[in-house]
C-alpha cells in the first residue's frame, strides 16, 4: 500500500472491432492516495479507458488490448484470464458510473445492489448487511437503514450517486475509477459528491476521475492527464496544467470553458418587447395534488439585451420558457407584448426533436423563411457549409444541428430568441462556438435573447441581466456582474460556490 | 387506493367487452338480412311456428330497434344466453361442459411456449463464436417462421409425422390423456413461442447493454450471474405483459387445433355453432371467451406486479414492443 | 417530447435491405408473377378433372401429386395464388381502411373521443381474431365475401391501435409543436408532417399484415367458412385435404407450404421495411 502505485500503465493500446484504435500508447500512473483526473471531450476514448481499467474491454474476444506495463494494485494484468479479472473487480479496483436511472438495477433493492460484490464472494448475509450499511454511511447517504429496501427510482439523483459509490466501496477496493460521476447532477449536489470523493481520497484511496469538465478537475484532482483522440497529450499536477498548459488541445479546452463576464458591453436596453406578470403554471403531481412549476414569476425583456435565467432542475425555468414562447398558457398571470407583437422563436435544448425526420436541412430552412434569404445564405450566417442543405439532421453532429436550429430561427427574422438550455448537451469546445455565435448575432442584429441554463458560468458569459430561479420562484435578479460580485440570496451564493463563476 | 382503482378498471374492461361484442352481434344480425332467420339457424331452417313465436318474444323482434338492442344487452349482460337452437339445450350448460378442455389446452400451451421461448432466448444470448452465430441466425429464422406458420398446417405436418408415419402419438384425442395432449399442445404453443422468444431476445439484448449490467460486471459478476440475477428478470417483463394477449391468441388457435385433432372443446362448439348458424350459441361462446380473456389479464397483472415492484406505485410505463407483429 | 422512429424515404428503405430482405423480395416478386400470370409457370387447367389419376403421389408428371378428383395440385397451387393473395389483400385493405379512420379520429380528435375510442379499440384488439371472425361469419353466413369482411373487421382494431399510437406520437412530437409555434395552420401541419410520418411507416406494417391476413383467411377456409371448392384457393385445398391426410399427404402439405412461404416472405419484407430488422 505504501510507495507502490495503485495503477501503473505504459504503452496501452486498445483496438475495438469496427472502430479501430480507440486508445493509443497511453501512459498513466496513479500513486496511493492520489486522485488523477483524465480529461477529454466526447470521442476521446474516456469511457473505453474506464472499462479497460476494470478489464471489461478485455472481456470482448474481438477487442485487442496490449500494453508494455499494466499493473492494477501491484498486479500484472496484461494477460489476466477472465476469471481472475472477475476476482479483482470490486475488491481491488471498482467502478462508479454516471448516475443514470439505470446505473443501478431498478428491479433490485439498494441492499442487494450495494452488497452484490460481497454476495458474489459468498460473504454471509448478516456480515453483508453490516458492511453495506458501513459503505452507505461512508458514502454519506442519510438514513441508510431505511434506504436498504428502496429501489433506484425511489431515490433522488444525488442519493443514487452515493449508492453507486457505496457499492464501489463495499469491497474495500483501494482504487476507484469514476466515469463522469457528477455530469447528470445539479451543481449543488455535484459539489457535495465531489467533496465526498475528495474525502475518500484523503482517507487513502486512489481515484481515477474521468470527466470532460475542467471545474471538476480543479476541485478534486491532484494530477490531470489530457486525452485527445486516444492519446495522452499532456500530464502533470493540476495547478501546472491548468495554469500554464503546454499542449494546444489543453489550451483549447481551457479557453473553451466558459468563465468570466460577457465580452461585449451591453447596449442600452431598447423598447420593452415582452412582459410577463405574476405567472403561475400548475401541474398535477404524481402523488396527487398539484405542483406549481412556475409560481408568481414576472420578467420583462427589452430589445437588444440578453436576460439569463439560471436554476437547477425543477426550478421552473423551462416552463417559464414555454410560457414566454406561447407553447403553454399560464394558469394565472399575463404575458403582454409590445405592438406590433415581436416575432419570437425558440432555440430548443434538443433541436433534433424539432426537425421533421423526413426533411432535409434545406427544406427545414425554406419552410421557416420569412425573409429573402436562401438556405445557403442562412447556413453561412451560422458558420455552416452550404452543402449541408441536402443532408438530413440525423446525419449531422450535435453542434451542427444546433446551428441549423439557430439558422431556422433567424430565417424568420425574429425580434426575440428564447434559448432553452441550447448548449447543455454539447462538448465544451462546440459549446464555446455556439455561445460566441449567439453573442455575435445579437450584437449584429440587435436581437433580444432569453437564455436559460443550469450552468452559471455559461449564463454569465452571454447575459446582461440574470434571474435566479428556485422551486418556481425568482430568488434574485439584477445585472450579471453585480449578482456575481455581490450575491444577496443564500441560494445564489451556494450556486456560485458550487462552481459556476470561473 | 391503487388496488381499488385497478379492480374497477378491470371490471370496467369486462363490461366494455360484453357491450362491444353485443353491439357487434346486433349490427351484424341486422346487416345479414332477416335476423329471425339467423337466430333460427339460417336460411332453409325448418323452424316450427312455436319456435318462431318464442324467438320473436325473446328477442323482441316486433318492438322498436332501440328496445331490441337494450333487450339483447340486458340478456347478454346477465348471462341469460338462452338455448342453443340446434341442440335445444341451455347455452350456458353446453359451454360449461366444454370450457375446461379448452382452458387445459391453452394453459398447457402457454406454459410450453414460455419454456421454449426462455430456452431459445438464453441459447441465443449465450452462444459465442461462429457456431454460435449460426445457432442464433437459425433461431431467429425459426422464430419468424413459427409466428407466421398457419396452425392447421403445422398440426397437419405433426400428425403426418408422428401419427401417420411414426405412429407414436394419436391423431385424435380427448380429455386429459397425456399422449393425446402432446400434439395439440405443441401445435398451439409454437406460434406463441416464436412471438415470446423474439420479445425476450430483444429485451435481453437491451438489458445486457444497460448501465446496470456494466455496474454488475464491475462488481465481478459472471455472465451466468448477470443472466440469472439481473437480465432475465428484465427480459421477462414485456413477455409477461404480452402474455395476456398471447392467451387470447391461444384461444383463437384452439378453434383450429380442436378441429384438426377432433378434440371436444369451446373451439369445436364455436365452429359447429357457426356452421349451423346457431346464433345464441355463438354469442355465448364469444362472450365467454372474452370474459376468460379478462380474467387472464387480471392474473397477468398480478404476476407483473410481483415481478416488477415499480408498478406498485406508478402507472404502467412498459412500452409494448413488437407492436408490428402483434398488430397484424 | 421525443421523436418517434424516423421514417426515411423509400430510397433509404431500399438501401437498408439485408440479404434476408433481398431473398424475401425475390420470393414476393415470384409470387406476384404467379398471381398475375399463372399460366406462365403452370400451363394447364386447375379445374380439369381426371378421375383415373386421382390421389396420385408426387411424380414427374404431377410435381405435387393429384387430389381426389385427379386435378394436378401443382397447377392448382400456382393458380390459387391469385385468389389466396387477393383475398389477403382485400381483407388487409378493409382492415387498414377502417383502422385509418379509427386511428386518425382517435389520435387527432377531441380528448373525449380519443378516450372512448381508445378503450374500444383496445378491447376489440384483445378479442382473439379468429373468434371474432367466426362470430361475424356465423351471423353473416359462409362464403368468400363474408370471410374477407370478417377478417378485415377482425384485424381492423390491430391497425387502429398502431395508427392511433403513431398519430398521437407524431401529433405530440417536437417538430409538430415547433411548426404550430411558428404559426403553421392545422391543415398544413397535417398534410406536411402528420400524414407523411404516419402513413409511410404503415407500408411495412401493411406488408406484414397481408401475410397474416392470408393465413387467417385460409384458416377460415380450412374450417369450412371461406372459399368453397373447387376453387384452387389454398385454404379450401387444405380443407379438402383434411380427410385424406393419412393417405394423400401431398394434398395438405403443398398448399400449406405455399401459405407458409408467402406469409414468411411478406413478413420478412414487412419487418425489414418497417424497422431495419432487429438484432
Amino acid at each position: 500500500m505504501t510507495g507502490r502505485p495503485a495503477l501503473e500503465i505504459r504503452g496501452l493500446t486498445v483496438a475495438l472491432p469496427g472502430t479501430g484504435d480507440v486508445l493509443r500508447d497511453v501512459d498513466l500512473t496513479v500513486a496511493a492516495g492520489e486522485c488523477l483526473a483524465v480529461v477529454g471531450e466526447s470521442g476521446a476514448g474516456k469511457s473505453v479507458l474506464a472499462r479497460t481499467l476494470l478489464g471489461l474491454t478485455q472481456d470482448d474476444r474481438h477487442a485487442r488490448v496490449i500494453a508494455r506495463t499494466f499493473e492494477v494494485a501491484g498486479r500484472d494484468v496484461r494477460t489476466l484470464p477472465r476469471r481472475d479479472w472477475r476476482a479483482l473487480r470490486g475488491v481491488d479496483v471498482s467502478l462508479v458510473l454516471q448516475d443514470a436511472l439505470q446505473s443501478l438495477d431498478p428491479l433490485r433493492t439498494t441492499e442487494a445492489e450495494v452488497g452484490e460484490t460481497l454476495a458474489i464472494r459468498r460473504v454471509p448475509a448478516h456480515e453483508r448487511r453490516t458492511r453495506v450499511l458501513e459503505a452507505l454511511h461512508a458514502a454519506g447517504l442519510p438514513d441508510a437503514a431505511a434506504r436498504l429496501r428502496q429501489r433506484s427510482d425511489d431515490l433522488s439523483g444525488g442519493m443514487r450517486q452515493r449508492v453507486l459509490i457505496a457499492s464501489a466501496l463495499v469491497g474495500g477496493a483501494p482504487l476507484l475509477v469514476a466515469d463522469e460521476p457528477t455530469t447528470a447532477l445539479d451543481s449543488t449536489v455535484a459539489a457535495r459528491i465531489l467533496d465526498l470523493l475528495g474525502r475518500l481520497r484523503d482517507e487513502g484511496r486512489s481515484l481515477v476521475l474521468i470527466t470532460h469538465d475542467l471545474d471538476v478537475v480543479a476541485r478534486v484532482a491532484d494530477r490531470v492527464a489530457v486525452l485527445d483522440q486516444g492519446r495522452i497529450v499532456e500530464t502533470g499536477p493540476v495547478a501546472e496544467v491548468l495554469g500554464s498548459a503546454r499542449h494546444v488541445v489543453t489550451r483549447a479546452l481551457i479557453a473553451a470553458a466558459p468563465h468570466g463576464p460577457k465580452a461585449t458591453a451591453p447596449a442600452g436596453p431598447g423598447p420593452e418587447l415582452i412582459t410577463a406578470r405574476d405567472l403561475v403554471r400548475r401541474y398535477r403531481a404524481p402523488g396527487g395534488g398539484s405542483v406549481a412549476a412556475v409560481d408568481g414569476v414576472g420578467v420583462s425583456v427589452h430589445a437588444g439585451e440578453t436576460v439569463g435565467i439560471v436554476g437547477e432542475s425543477g426550478s421552473g425555468k423551462s416552463t417559464l420558457a414555454r410560457l414566454l414562447v406561447g407553447a403553454e398558457r399560464p394558469d394565472e398571470g399575463t404575458v403582454s407584448t409590445s405592438a406590433p407583437p415581436p416575432r419570437i422563436r425558440l432555440i430548443p435544448q434538443d433541436p433534433f426533436a424539432t426537425f421533421d425526420p423526413r426533411w432535409t436541412v434545406g427544406r427545414i430552412l425554406r419552410t421557416s423563411t420569412r425573409t429573402a434569404d436562401t438556405p445557403e445564405a442562412l447556413l453561412a450566417q451560422v458558420g455552416l457549409a452550404a452543402d449541408l442543405v441536402r443532408r438530413r439532421p440525423a446525419t449531422l453532429s450535435g453542434g451542427q444541428r444546433q446551428r441549423v436550429a439557430i439558422a431556422r430561427a433567424l430565417a424568420a427574422d425574429p425580434d426575440l430568441l428564447i434559448c432553452d438550455e441550447p448548449v447543455s448537451a454539447l462538448d465544451v469546445t462546440t459549446q464555446a462556438g455556439i455561445l460566441d455565435l449567439l453573442v455575435r448575432l445579437q450584437a449584429d442584429r440587435g436581437l433580444a435573447v432569453v437564455f436559460i441554463s443550469h450552468d452559471l458560468a455559461v449564463v454569465r458569459k452571454v447575459s446582461d441581466r440574470v434571474i435566479v430561479m428556485r422551486d418556481g420562484r425568482i430568488v434574485e435578479e439584477g445585472a450579471t456582474e453585480r449578482v456575481f460580485a455581490a450575491p444577496e440570496h443564500p441560494f445564489t451564493r451556494e450556486l456560485i460556490r458550487a462552481g459556476g463563476g470561473g | 387506493m391503487r388496488i381499488a382503482r385497478w379492480a374497477l378498471a378491470r371490471i370496467g374492461s369486462a363490461l366494455l367487452v360484453v357491450w362491444v361484442v353485443t353491439t357487434i352481434v346486433f349490427f351484424a344480425l341486422r346487416a345479414s338480412g332477416d335476423p329471425l332467420e339467423a337466430i333460427l339457424g339460417g336460411p332453409g331452417s325448418q323452424a316450427g311456428e312455436e319456435a318462431v313465436a318464442v324467438a320473436r318474444e325473446t328477442y323482441g323482434l316486433d318492438q322498436p330497434l332501440l328496445w331490441q338492442y337494450l333487450l339483447l344487452l340486458g340478456r347478454v349482460g346477465t348471462l341469460q344466453l338462452g338455448d342453443s337452437y340446434a341442440r335445444r339445450q341451455p347455452v350456458i350448460d353446453l359451454i360449461a361442459a366444454q370450457l375446461p378442455s379448452t382452458l387445459l389446452l391453452a394453459t398447457l400451451a402457454l406454459a410450453l411456449a414460455w419454456a421454449l421461448a426462455l430456452c431459445g432466448a438464453i441459447i441465443a444470448r449465450t452462444s459465442r463464436g461462429p457456431a454460435g452465430r449460426a445457432v442464433t441466425a437459425s433461431l431467429r429464422g425459426a422464430e419468424i417462421v413459427a409466428t407466421v406458420m398457419p396452425q392447421f398446417w403445422l398440426g397437419a405436418v405433426l400428425i403426418l409425422v408422428f401419427a401417420s408415419t411414426l405412429g407414436v402419438l394419436p391423431a385424435t384425442s380427448s380429455g386429459a390423456d397425456p399422449a393425446g395432449l402432446v400434439l395439440p399442445v405443441v401445435t398451439l404453443a409454437i406460434p406463441i413461442a416464436g412471438f415470446l422468444a423474439q420479445i425476450m431476445r430483444d429485451s435481453l439484448a437491451e438489458a445486457d447493454a444497460a448501465p446496470f449490467a456494466v455496474t454488475a460486471r464491475a462488481r465481478g459478476a459472471s455472465d451466468t450471474r448477470l443472466l440469472l440475477h439481473h437480465t432475465l428478470r428484465h427480459a421477462s417483463l414485456p413477455a409477461l405483459a404480452l402474455s395476456g394477449w398471447a392467451y387470447g391468441s391461444l384461444l383463437s388457435g384452439a378453434v383450429v387445433v380442436e378441429t384438426l385433432f377432433a378434440r371436444p372443446g369451446l373451439g369445436r362448439l364455436l365452429i359447429d355453432g357457426a356452421m349451423q348458424r346457431d346464433v345464441p350459441l355463438v354469442i355465448g361462446a364469444v362472450v365467454v371467451v372474452a370474459l376468460v380473456y379478462v380474467v387472464v389479464l387480471v392474473i397477468g397483472d398480478a404476476l407483473e406486479l410481483l415481478v416488477d415492484p415499480r408498478l406498485r406505485r406508478r402507472t404502467r410505463t412498459i412500452v409494448r414492443q413488437a407492436d408490428v407483429a402483434v398488430g397484424a | 417530447m421525443s421523436n418517434p422512429v424516423a421514417a426515411p424515404s423509400l430510397r433509404a428503405a431500399f438501401a437498408r435491405l439485408r440479404p434476408a430482405g433481398v431473398v424475401a423480395l425475390v420470393v414476393v416478386l415470384a409470387i406476384l408473377v404467379a398471381a398475375v400470370w399463372p399460366g406462365l409457370i403452370a400451363p394447364g387447367d386447375p379445374l380439369a378433372i381426371a378421375p383415373t389419376d386421382a390421389l396420385a403421389p408426387p411424380s414427374l408428371a404431377h410435381l405435387f401429386g393429384t387430389d381426389e378428383s385427379g386435378r394436378d395440385i401443382f397447377t392448382r397451387v400456382v393458380h390459387g395464388t391469385a385468389p389466396s393473395v387477393g383475398i389477403g389483400l382485400a381483407a388487409t385493405g378493409i382492415g387498414i381502411g377502417a383502422g385509418l379512420v379509427l386511428g386518425f379520429a382517435s389520435g387527432l380528435g377531441p380528448k373525449a373521443l380519443d378516450a372512448a375510442l381508445g378503450r374500444v379499440i383496445e378491447v376489440l384488439f384483445a378479442l382473439p381474431t379468429l373468434v371474432m371472425a367466426l362470430l361475424l361469419v356465423a351471423v353473416m353466413g359462409p362464403g368468400t365475401g363474408a370471410a374477407v369482411l370478417a377478417i378485415g373487421a377482425a384485424t381492423a382494431p390491430g391497425y387502429a391501435r398502431i395508427l392511433r399510437a403513431r398519430v398521437r406520437a407524431v401529433a405530440g412530437s417536437g417538430y409538430v409543436e415547433y411548426a404550430r409555434l411558428e404559426g403553421t395552420r392545422r391543415t398544413r401541419v397535417f398534410l406536411r408532417h402528420i400524414a407523411p410520418n404516419t402513413l409511410w411507416p404503415l407500408v411495412g406494417v401493411a406488408t406484414l399484415g397481408i401475410g397474416q391476413a392470408i393465413v387467417w383467411v385460409s384458416a377460415l377456409s380450412f374450417l369450412g367458412f371461406g372459399t368453397l371448392p373447387p376453387s384452387p384457393e389454398w385454404g379450401a385445398m387444405l380443407n379438402a385435404g383434411r380427410v385424406y391426410i393419412s393417405t394423400a399427404w401431398w394434398m395438405t402439405i403443398f398448399p400449406g407450404l405455399a401459405i407458409v412461404v408467402t406469409a414468411t416472405a411478406l413478413t420478412v419484407l414487412g419487418r425489414t421495411a418497417a424497422g431495419g430488422g432487429r438484432r
